[in-house]
């Protein structure tokens, strides 16, 4: 009898503490959902072909938004020109080269700690090297640099594991058949672990696309007569934009924000999605 | 052939090699140029003012106590959302939910975590806010609790993948020991898999909450920016300022050189040292639960 | 017969402090089949190792005495290691089939080469699979993936791999652990015809495949060499106690 009590109180527990978790997780993914959808609701009426391509007028309270979106892409370019390489390389030599050693934990550490660094402090450093002391200026190439900088550890934590996962004895056959070191990570390791890598840069990418606080000081500009010229030119930007027409702007139309506020979505998430397609198409062809 | 081959290799293999060495240069020229603008504070204005209650740059305020309470308040309010709901959806995703959910859910939580802050600041604004203000009864609705909101939500992804992860890779002999014992899924949960993943558990509670302290943009907007120092619990209710709100809304009107100029990068410093501490303490945790794991196993 | 090979004095040990291998000497005569059997842990897939220099990829501590190939001691640090692994070419326990189709693992190692007239590589392509005994099987199915094939069919495709580079010395480590009894016997018979062209050294999984095969035979033990001698009679009549208790199962 006292088992059977037992028992039917273990059990109760454990529905009570299913339905607690199974409401968490209900109220985290509510909001996710919400969030995309009412952006989409409230801003999709301001989309049009003049809103992406036309210029702002009346101080950003009329128009479109094109030199932001552009912007927005010679960000996201000029990060991925410096940080791609750069990135990929170094998990290279994490996961190909570097041995066990001292030295190697500390590069470790240090990408720990770069991923960690809050974004506005990247700001401040990208203000004092590159604007400043470098002399770039409010340039592109300032912001693009200090993005640089913050991908790096994503990239490189994300291809270092897509490095990794591809099974060593493609290295341990490679090599005795007469491969060095690096015919092997060209010719067969890079090619496995690219979807990986892939998936990591588009990540990295995608956040440094939305990102604010690291171009406040180092390229972002809130109205520019015409588009960026070179890459010492300061240029608008989606997330900035938004940033001043939510918070600085008197009498600024509800529809323009929600409009600007869904292209950004819409640019960063349709990253997410290419990432994750690439991520299980990959998963689905492996030949390992 | 063979020659140039080997030249090619060596140029290859050495850039490569200071490609991995290039992060220590990173993190060295960070902290170096922080010091470099930060420090002449300590030359400029004496501590006592420094750790005081009053946050006035105009009038040479330059108290950063407040500024340090509205983060540490906004991160623990952020931390307490987080750390729940994200544990209890790691859980989810990793013992619960059966496979197919988990394929939704998984990229689900990822979408959270690639949201720009400046998006969800703009809800928190138009909608959040406004919300919280009526149903609250509060003069505004841009206070420390509404920041912790969104803070927590910002937190939660980064929460629940290393939870998740760390959940995941505890030994199915693990579980299958304890219900071959009579354990309910439940107190397997409780009694076996989290402890077994312990270590990763923290590490995630660690990079959420130092994800949060980081947090600028949204912060920033619905925060309210008063630079109040936060007195007991019913501060939450009321508007606050954070480190790094600070560091974003002056840095623009600053002059260079100028004496607020130095304590906004000081206080930077304090930010990337907070960070570094935190983080160091994350990894040193994972790093030792795996020498501990190696000597188990050997 | 000529001696391939001469191993003098070799001694071993790794890292974790593991010896595999004490003092090691023997000679591995020109085309014939050697075989190297004994227990587990006895050192025989590190010898192995050391004669295509595998063994510089994992971390030893400790390594001593020289190893001749055709007169010159392939252990000295001056040794071109890439032109000696193709030299000595090696089948692995597990078919490891690199993702690519059959025709390119085929031709990977001489594309390493610098190799790229297609005349070479498609002929060298066909004359290693005969080699393997395997080319009427899969002549039509060149460009799949390898990973398509069966194990037994993955194998000789590793070892036509291997016969492509046109080594001297061909290794083999266990190549039919996993295989069932028809490739197995099929991975055999290409043996014996491989050994007219090359050296053949092979580590079996049991001691019948030793017997069956073995020209020359060599009895390892936790790293030692305890016998070594002609395959006919040492496996009927073994001069060591050791030796026969081994071959008569009384110890595994």
């Amino acid at each position: 009898m006292m088992t059977k009590f037992l028992s039917r109180n273990r059990h109760t527990v454990q529905r009570i503490g299913f339905t607690a978790i199974t409401m968490m997780v209900i109220l985290t993914i509510i909001p996710i959902i919400a969030t995309i959808v009412f952006i989409l609701i409230k801003g999709g009426s301001a989309i049009s072909w003049e809103f992406l391509s036309g210029f702002p007028h009346d101080g950003m309270r009329a128009g479109g938004i094109l030199p932001a979106i552009i912007g927005t892409l010679y960000l996201t370019l000029g990060t991925a020109v410096f940080s791609v390489p750069l990135g990929i390389a170094a998990a290279i030599y994490l996961s190909e080269y570097a041995k066990d050693n001292q030295v190697t934990r500390i590069i470790r550490l240090a990408i720990i700690n770069l991923a960690g660094i809050p974004s506005v402090v990247y700001g401040l450093f990208g203000l004092g090297l590159f604007v400043l002391f470098l002399n770039f200026g409010t340039s592109i190439l300032a912001a693009s640099l200090t993005l640089s900088i913050m991908t790096l550890p994503v990239i490189i934590s994300t291809s270092e594991e897509a490095l990794r996962a591809v099974p060593q004895s493609f290295r341990t056959v490679s090599i005795s058949l007469g491969a060095t070191r690096w015919q092997t990570i060209s010719r067969i390791i890079i090619k496995e672990a690219l979807p990986g890598i892939l998936t990591g840069v588009i990540l990295g990418l995608e956040r440094a696309a939305g990102e604010t606080a690291p171009i406040l000081f180092t390229g972002a500009a809130f109205f520019l007569p015409r588009l960026p010229q070179s890459p010492f030119d300061a240029t608008m930007a989606l997330p900035y934009h938004l940033f001043v027409i939510s918070t600085q702007v008197p009498e600024m139309p509800i529809q323009i924000q929600y409009g600007t506020a869904l292209v950004l979505l819409v640019f960063v998430l349709s990253m997410n999605v290419i990432a994750t397609v690439i991520r299980s198409r990959a998963r689905a062809r492996r030949q390992w | 052939m063979e020659k140039s081959l080997s030249w090619r290799e060596f140029i290859i293999t050495r850039l490569i090699q200071s490609s991995g060495y290039s992060a220590i240069l990173f993190v060295a020229l960070i902290f170096f140029f922080l010091l470099r603008e930060g420090l002449p504070t300590l030359g400029e204005v004496d501590a006592s003012s420094l750790f005081n209650f009053r946050w006035y740059p105009i009038e040479s305020y330059f108290g950063i106590l407040p500024l340090l309470s509205g983060s540490l308040i906004v991160t623990l309010g952020a931390a307490l959302i987080a750390v729940p709901f994200g544990i209890g959806t790691a859980i989810y995703i990793s013992e619960i939910a059966p496979r197919w959910m988990r394929e939704i859910l998984k990229p689900l939580v990822e979408l959270l975590g690639g949201l720009p802050s400046v998006v969800l600041g703009f809800l928190g604004i138009l909608v959040l806010s406004p919300f919280l203000r009526v149903f609250l009864d509060l003069p505004t609705g841009l206070t420390a609790l509404t920041g912790s909101l969104l803070l927590g939500g910002i937190a939660v992804p980064t929460v629940v993948s290393v939870a998740e992860d760390a959940l995941d890779s505890v030994p199915r002999a693990y579980r299958e020991g304890a219900w071959a014992l009579g354990a309910t899924k439940w107190q397997t949960i409780w009694r076996v898999t989290l402890p077994a993943a312990k270590s990763g558990v923290l590490t995630a509670v660690m990079l959420g909450v130092g994800r949060a302290i980081g947090e600028t943009m949204t912060v920033m907007m619905v925060t309210g920016n008063a630079p109040v120092l936060a007195t007991g619990l019913g501060s939450l209710f009321s508007p606050v300022r954070t480190m790094t709100a600070t560091i974003a809304a002056e840095m623009g009107e600053v002059a260079n050189g100028s004496t607020h100029y130095h304590v906004l990068f000081f206080i930077g410093m304090v930010l990337f040292i907070i960070s570094l501490v935190v983080n160091v303490i994350a990894s040193s945790v994972v790093f030792r639960a795996k020498k501990r794991a190696e000597r188990i196993l050997s | 017969m000529v001696d391939k090979i001469i191993i003098e004095n070799l001694s071993l040990q790794y890292s974790d402090g593991t010896e595999s291998l004490r003092n090691v000497s023997m000679g591995i005569p020109q085309n014939a089949v050697t075989v190297l059997f004994g227990p587990a842990g006895g050192g025989k897939s590190t010898l192995l190792r050391c004669l295509n220099r595998l063994n510089d990829l994992t971390e030893i501590k400790t390594s001593s005495g020289r190893i001749l190939i055709d007169g010159e001691n392939i252990l000295d640090p001056k040794t071109d290691v890439i032109a000696l692994r193709r030299k000595v070419g090696m089948v692995f326990a597990r078919p490891v089939t690199l993702p690519m189709s059959i025709r390119e693992n085929i031709i990977y190692g001489l594309e390493l080469m610098g190799e790229k007239r297609k005349s070479k590589l498609d002929e060298a392509v066909e004359r290693s699979l005969k080699l393997s005994a395997i080319w009427d099987e899969i002549k039509d199915r060149l460009d799949e993936p390898a990973i398509a094939l069966s194990g037994g069919q993955q194998q000789r495709v590793c070892l036509a791999r291997v016969i492509a580079l046109q080594p001297q010395i061909i290794l083999l480590d266990e190549p039919t652990s996993g295989l069932d009894p028809i490739s197995t016997g099929k991975v055999e018979a290409a043996l014996s015809e491989l050994k007219k062209e090359y050296t053949v050294i092979l580590v079996p999984h049991s001691v019948q495949q030793a017997a069956r095969t073995a020209d020359h035979a060599a009895f390892f033990l936790t790293g030692e060499l305890i016998e070594y001698g002609d395959g006919k009679t040492l496996f009927t009549n073994p001069k060591q106690k050791k030796t026969e208790d081994y071959i008569m199962g009384r110890f595994g």
